[in-house]
């Protein structure tokens, strides 16, 4: 009986093969203002306890920075955000639905998480515009790529990213001949393309000099509101110039959260940041 | 037209396909309609030898398209080349018929020669041109595709995925050699006689795989061109430099890859299909491994990452193979293995890198 | 070495030679009464009909004579002759139209003479398989033991009831314990053969166990025509337990084909691994490195051919050097400028490889050369009838063993290997501790292209010595080197001896290609679950982008 009923099922004409039918994520559910959740994550390399028990809630339209010694666990936590790397337990939410642990990175990214790598990651043999087009948000697929064009409001869009990371002149420049700093604006720009619900920024101000700083910080506090943006970063004046609420991790877990102010009073931290 | 728009943007494109139109004209020309005491005659046996520099050049671009633009050094594409070839060598079998050595109406001499009943299962369909045709671009193609789907999504890239390639080419090296394949084991498929009922031994028989061969070249050249140019060629490149980039800004780099390494795979079988009726034999050497890395020199010495310098190269070492096997056979293997480590130490951008970078301080 | 043991050798061979004649109680001059017995006999293989001279065969071989085995083996080789004048009875051999003669009883030669004055001694069938029994026992009076042991084994197919008596008395004076067991077996065979059920029985249970490949034969003959129903159970029984154990010895056999198989490869790919493992580029050249090794080999060889088994170890140390210093050489001009490019490393090598196989090709002839194994380690180690090891693959897997240890040490205790590991971790931290990273990459390549060359002398003792040698071993080595973990050593062991041993384990369903090419799809596919291999090295700089 049941065979005839799933025999009857091949026959339906309005039913595909579950593997035929592509896996739409749900979509981004903010009811409850957060925008991600991570809770009772471990992750170990050979022991060492990468992160450990961590637990970092993000609100939407928040600009969160992230602080903490070398081996904090800032990278990691990055990699398992964006799929990159599979924490040993724990979960990790996007809004109310979404599952980042059952997605791989490509799914993550069109699901609304864009990340800026350490090292300025970008495709030093195309041009700034086209690194920008590539980055676009749309039908990634291989086939639609293949015919891709730009319309018209794509262009306006194109357009108007350029002139927010500043790099409107240097638009037909290949991004090999970039600065440092500006080639970390135009990853930030490649985020931005994506039309990202939740950037995750690593180390922005590297290598940059304090004119660049500055105008990355005012970058980076324009973008909140819109979008959720996680800074991870050493510099601290940096930290002070963006910050309105800071987590430091410490050896795999949140060591403190508030504001600047509070941080830089908290005992432990300081213990931490100064040695015992 | 858009192809014509990357064209022009193409001068080295735009020069490669003008002497390729220009000898698709004149060469069978010269061979056919000019008479042999002319000084303008152009035997068939430099006719031959042209059309297949032509499918090597085909076979270029097919590696230049997956290791110039994608990254992926393949030490495999012989394979595809090989299978295209046998799947033409198999029909080019069944049309010699009853002409055979043994005269047996349906089975291959060899067949014969083996003690065969029978023809193998895989030998059905082969005597109709449009299903070889049809499996010269199936086959290289699936096989692409089961290798890609698993290396590519398991992200074997670099030394590792080459020397997986050049692994699947020496499994199929030893497979092809052993007589129960039903491939004619180490002689492979030869003596063929006629082509869609043209006889190839007829100079206008070769004509036309001439020209078939140059029409070919042309429509790989352009149809790469249109790839490469397009933003999924510019997302190749990407890939190739930041691999991890392009996954985080929400493509599936292993889909990309595997497209673009299928596509280039069937290029490499339809250029083996058209180069067996040309030399007129087609055995398991071309598996080699060998084989399959010296059509990486040819690309590394034209310039990857051009299209027309995969194909100069392809003409240019393979000009210099046909020279000096006759003229210094034992200094042949010194000359390509010297090849290999000159390119790669001084110019890692090939011949047309070199052009180019003189133009640009002009 | 050599000499010493060929003069032990001949010592032995007189002792033994002693032994026996002692033991067989047979003084080194015939009796008299033997003499005339013997040419009584001899008369009667003159003058008699066939059956008279079956006896007089007979007669002939119990004498112990001396001339005995000369005089059947020429009867039944068809050489005894007749004179028709005299009716002496002479060997022949042929000398153009004409035969020159030997008498049999004196041994003297009588010069040549046409042929039809001579008549041939002529046998039939019967007598002929009657020869060849008594020539075997003939032999298993023999002073050497070896050829006593091969007697008996020739005489394991044509026993009959009668031949127990006479085994029986063989084995009462018998004292090599190899030729005594044989005796025993044969014995046991016989009375298979009887026709008392008793008898059958309690050879049967002799015969438990006994894996000499006749008495598998005689037990599936015996049960094709047994009637007795205790017989042929017990028969059953015992057939069975020798087949279990011969599928056993069988298993134990194509292990060590395959570890032997491995060993090779652990040799070949240990060399990659270290490289590979500690500097991240492949090298193509690794086969030709190996093949360098092994013409080293031959070229000491040749240099010593008085001596093989002296220039087999001193190629040794000499294939270390030459390919060690072939490595450095390569890493010096060309790799070290491609560091950070693997693949263009890998094609630049491979051009090496090219350059490399073709001088070979260009100096020793594109022939294969044959490197010859010397005595110790040639044969095999037999031990029992279906189980041997053949010496030279045993001392290789040893060899392998000892090379892997002395590896393992190297990198584990010395200084240099503390270097190497250390730089194989981190490059640059490594750089900023002080060590000169550049000249533990050279000596690193130099020391993963030495063990190519060991690699190669020890192949030389397994197959022909050609330019192709080497290329077929870098996709082997390269899979070993992946399955096991990339710069892992106990990885490349347990890959290595893994892949060998599978790799044997498949040959016999699907042919050594099929087989070869199952490994390859094997490896292919366990990489996609298992993309660091066997032993990965864990860490977040396997993961750091």
């Amino acid at each position: 009986m049941s065979v005839l009923e799933s025999m009857r099922g091949f026959m339906r004409r309005d039913q595909v093969f579950d593997f035929l039918v592509p896996v739409v994520p749900p979509d981004l559910d903010l009811t409850h203002g957060v925008i991600l959740y991570l809770e009772n994550l471990n992750v170990s390399f050979d022991g060492f306890k990468a992160i450990n028990d961590l637990n970092l809630y993000i609100d939407d339209g928040e600009l969160r920075c992230i602080i903490g010694p070398n081996g904090a666990g800032k990278t990691t936590m990055m990699d398992i955000i964006t799929g990159k790397t599979r924490p040993d337990s724990g979960s990790a939410w996007f809004g109310q639905e979404i599952n980042l642990l059952a997605m791989d990175e490509p799914e993550i990214a069109a699901a609304g998480i864009g990340r800026k790598f350490q090292k300025p990651t970008v495709f030093e043999h195309h041009r700034v515009i086209d690194n920008l087009e590539l980055a676009m948000a749309g039908d990634k697929r291989v086939w639609p790529t293949l015919g891709a064009r730009l319309n018209s409001e794509e262009r306006d869009r194109l357009a108007e990213v350029l002139q927010i990371i500043g790099l409107g002149d240097q638009a037909k420049h290949l991004a090999g001949s970039l600065s440092h700093g500006q080639k970390q604006w135009l990853e930030i720009g490649m985020l931005l393309m994506q039309n990202p619900r939740l950037l995750l920024v690593d180390e922005p101000a590297a290598g940059m000099t304090h004119q660049e700083m500055d105008r990355t910080a005012e970058l980076l506090t324009s973008l909140a509101g819109d979008h959720s943006v996680v800074v991870v970063e050493h510099d601290m004046d940096f930290v002070r110039s963006i910050a309105g609420k800071v987590t430091v991790l410490h050896q795999g877990s949140v060591l403190a959260e508030g504001t600047m102010d509070e941080i830089q009073n908290n005992q432990q931290v300081i213990e931490v940041y100064l040695g015992e | 037209m858009i192809i014509l728009r990357y064209l022009k943007k193409d001068t080295g494109g735009m020069i490669t396909l003008s002497l390729l139109a220009l000898i698709t004209v004149i060469v069978p020309i010269c061979n056919l309609l000019v008479p042999e005491t002319s000084g303008l005659h152009v035997s068939t046996f430099t006719m031959t030898l042209l059309g297949k520099y032509l499918c090597y050049g085909l076979l270029a671009i097919a590696v230049d398209l997956v290791w110039g633009y994608l990254g992926i050094l393949s030490l495999g594409h012989g394979a595809f080349f090989a299978l295209g070839g046998y799947a033409m060598g198999m029909y080019l079998m069944r049309q010699i018929g009853s002409r055979g050595v043994y005269g047996n109406p349906l089975l291959p001499d060899f067949m014969v020669f083996l003690n065969w009943q029978h023809l193998p299962w895989f030998w059905h369909g082969f005597q109709w041109f449009w299903f070889a045709m049809l499996m010269v671009i199936l086959v290289p193609g699936l096989l692409a595709a089961i290798f890609g789907w698993f290396a590519f999504r398991s992200r074997v890239t670099g030394v590792y995925l080459s020397i997986m390639t050049q692994a699947l080419t020496y499994a199929l090296l030893l497979a092809f050699y052993r007589n129960e394949m039903g491939f004619g084991g180490n002689n492979g498929l030869t003596d063929f006689k006629d082509i869609l009922g043209f006889s190839l031994q007829t100079d206008a028989t070769r004509a036309g795989l001439f020209i078939a061969s140059a029409l070919a070249l042309g429509f790989g050249y352009l149809s790469c061109l249109y790839i490469t140019r397009s933003r999924l060629g510019k997302l190749c490149t990407a890939i190739r430099d930041q691999e991890d980039r392009v996954r985080f800004i929400g493509y599936r780099v292993e889909n990309i890859k595997l497209w673009i390494f299928t596509f280039s795979a069937i290029l490499a079988g339809i250029a083996g299909a058209l180069y067996v009726p040309q030399v007129g034999i087609i055995n398991p050497n071309e598996f080699s491994p060998l084989a399959s890395i010296e059509m990486v020199v040819w690309v590394a010495v034209g310039g990857r990452a051009t299209l027309y310098g995969a194909v100069a190269g392809a003409l240019l070492v393979n000009y210099a193979k046909s020279y000096l096997t006759v003229a210094m056979p034992d200094a042949w293997l010194f000359a390509l293995g010297s090849l290999f480590v000159l390119v790669t130490l001084l110019l890692p951008r090939g011949i047309t890198g070199l052009l180019r970078k003189k133009e640009a301080s002009r | 070495m050599i000499l010493l043991s060929s003069r032990w050798r001949s010592c032995l061979l007189c002792f033994l030679t002693i032994m026996s004649l002692v033991s067989f109680g047979v003084a080194p001059c015939p009796a008299s009464e033997d003499t005339t017995l013997f040419e009584q006999g001899a008369h009667q293989l003159v003058h008699g009909n066939f059956r008279q001279k079956e006896a007089a065969i007979a007669k002939i071989n119990a004498t112990n004579d001396p001339r005995a085995e000369k005089l059947l083996r020429a009867l039944l080789g068809g050489k005894l002759y007749r004179v028709k004048k005299d009716n002496n009875l002479v060997y022949i051999t042929k000398k153009g139209s004409r035969v020159s003669i030997t008498d049999v009883l004196s041994g003297k030669e009588l010069g040549t003479v046409k042929k039809r004055t001579l008549k041939k001694i002529t046998i039939n069938n019967k007598l002929r398989s009657k020869l060849r029994e008594e020539l075997a026992l003939l032999a298993l009076r023999s002073p050497d033991p070896d050829k006593r042991l091969a007697a008996v084994n020739k005489l394991m197919s044509s026993l009959s009831p009668e031949s127990a008596k006479i085994l029986e008395k063989l084995i009462t004076t018998e004292t090599n314990s190899k030729v005594r067991q044989g005796l025993l077996t044969a014995r046991a065979i016989a009375n298979l053969r009887d026709t008392d059920d008793a008898k059958r029985l309690q050879a049967l249970t002799e015969l438990q166990g006994n894996l000499n490949p006749a008495v598998k034969n005689e037990l599936t003959r015996l049960l094709g025509e047994e009637k007795n129903k205790d017989v042929r159970q017990k028969a059953e029984a015992v057939l069975s337990s020798i087949e279990s154990k011969i599928a056993f010895y069988g298993l134990v056999e194509k292990i060590f084909f395959g570890l032997s198989l491995g060993s090779v490869l652990v040799l070949a790919a240990i060399g990659l691994a270290i490289t590979f493992g500690v500097i991240g580029v492949i090298n193509m050249a690794h086969g030709e490195l190996i093949m360098l090794g092994a013409y080293t080999t031959y070229v000491i060889q040749q240099l010593m051919p008085n001596s093989i088994g002296l220039a087999l170890l001193l190629a040794i140390p000499a294939a270390f050097v030459i390919s060690g210093l072939a490595g450095i050489l390569i890493e010096r001009t060309v790799i070290r400028f491609l560091y950070g490019r693997p693949l263009e490393t890998l094609l630049a090598t491979f051009g090496i490889s090219l350059i490399l196989q073709q001088s070979v090709r260009t100096i020793f002839s594109p022939l294969n050369r044959s490197v010859a194994t010397p005595a110790w380690m040639s044969g095999s180690l037999q031990l029992n009838p279906v189980l041997s090891l053949t010496i030279n693959r045993l001392t290789i897997l040893v060899f392998a063993l000892l090379v892997f240890a002395g590896l393992y040490m190297l990198l584990k205790k010395s200084s240099l290997g503390l270097q190497v590991r250390a730089v194989a971790q981190n490059r640059s931290m490594a750089r900023a501790m002080g060590i000169r990273a550049a000249k533990v990459d050279a000596l690193t390549f130099g020391l993963g292209s030495g063990i190519a060359g060991i690699a190669g002398v020890a192949l030389s003792q397994l197959t022909n010595v050609g330019p192709n040698l080497g290329q077929s071993y870098i996709i082997d080595s390269f899979m070993v080197v992946v399955f096991g973990g990339v710069g892992n050593l106990w990885g490349t062991l347990v890959g290595g001896l893994t892949l060998g041993v599978a790799n044997k384990f498949l040959e016999p369903w699907t042919g050594a290609v099929l087989a070869k090419i199952l490994i390859l799809v094997f490896i292919i596919l366990f990489i996609q679950k298992r993309p660091q291999g066997l032993f990965p090295q864990k860490g977040r700089a396997g993961a750091a982008s």
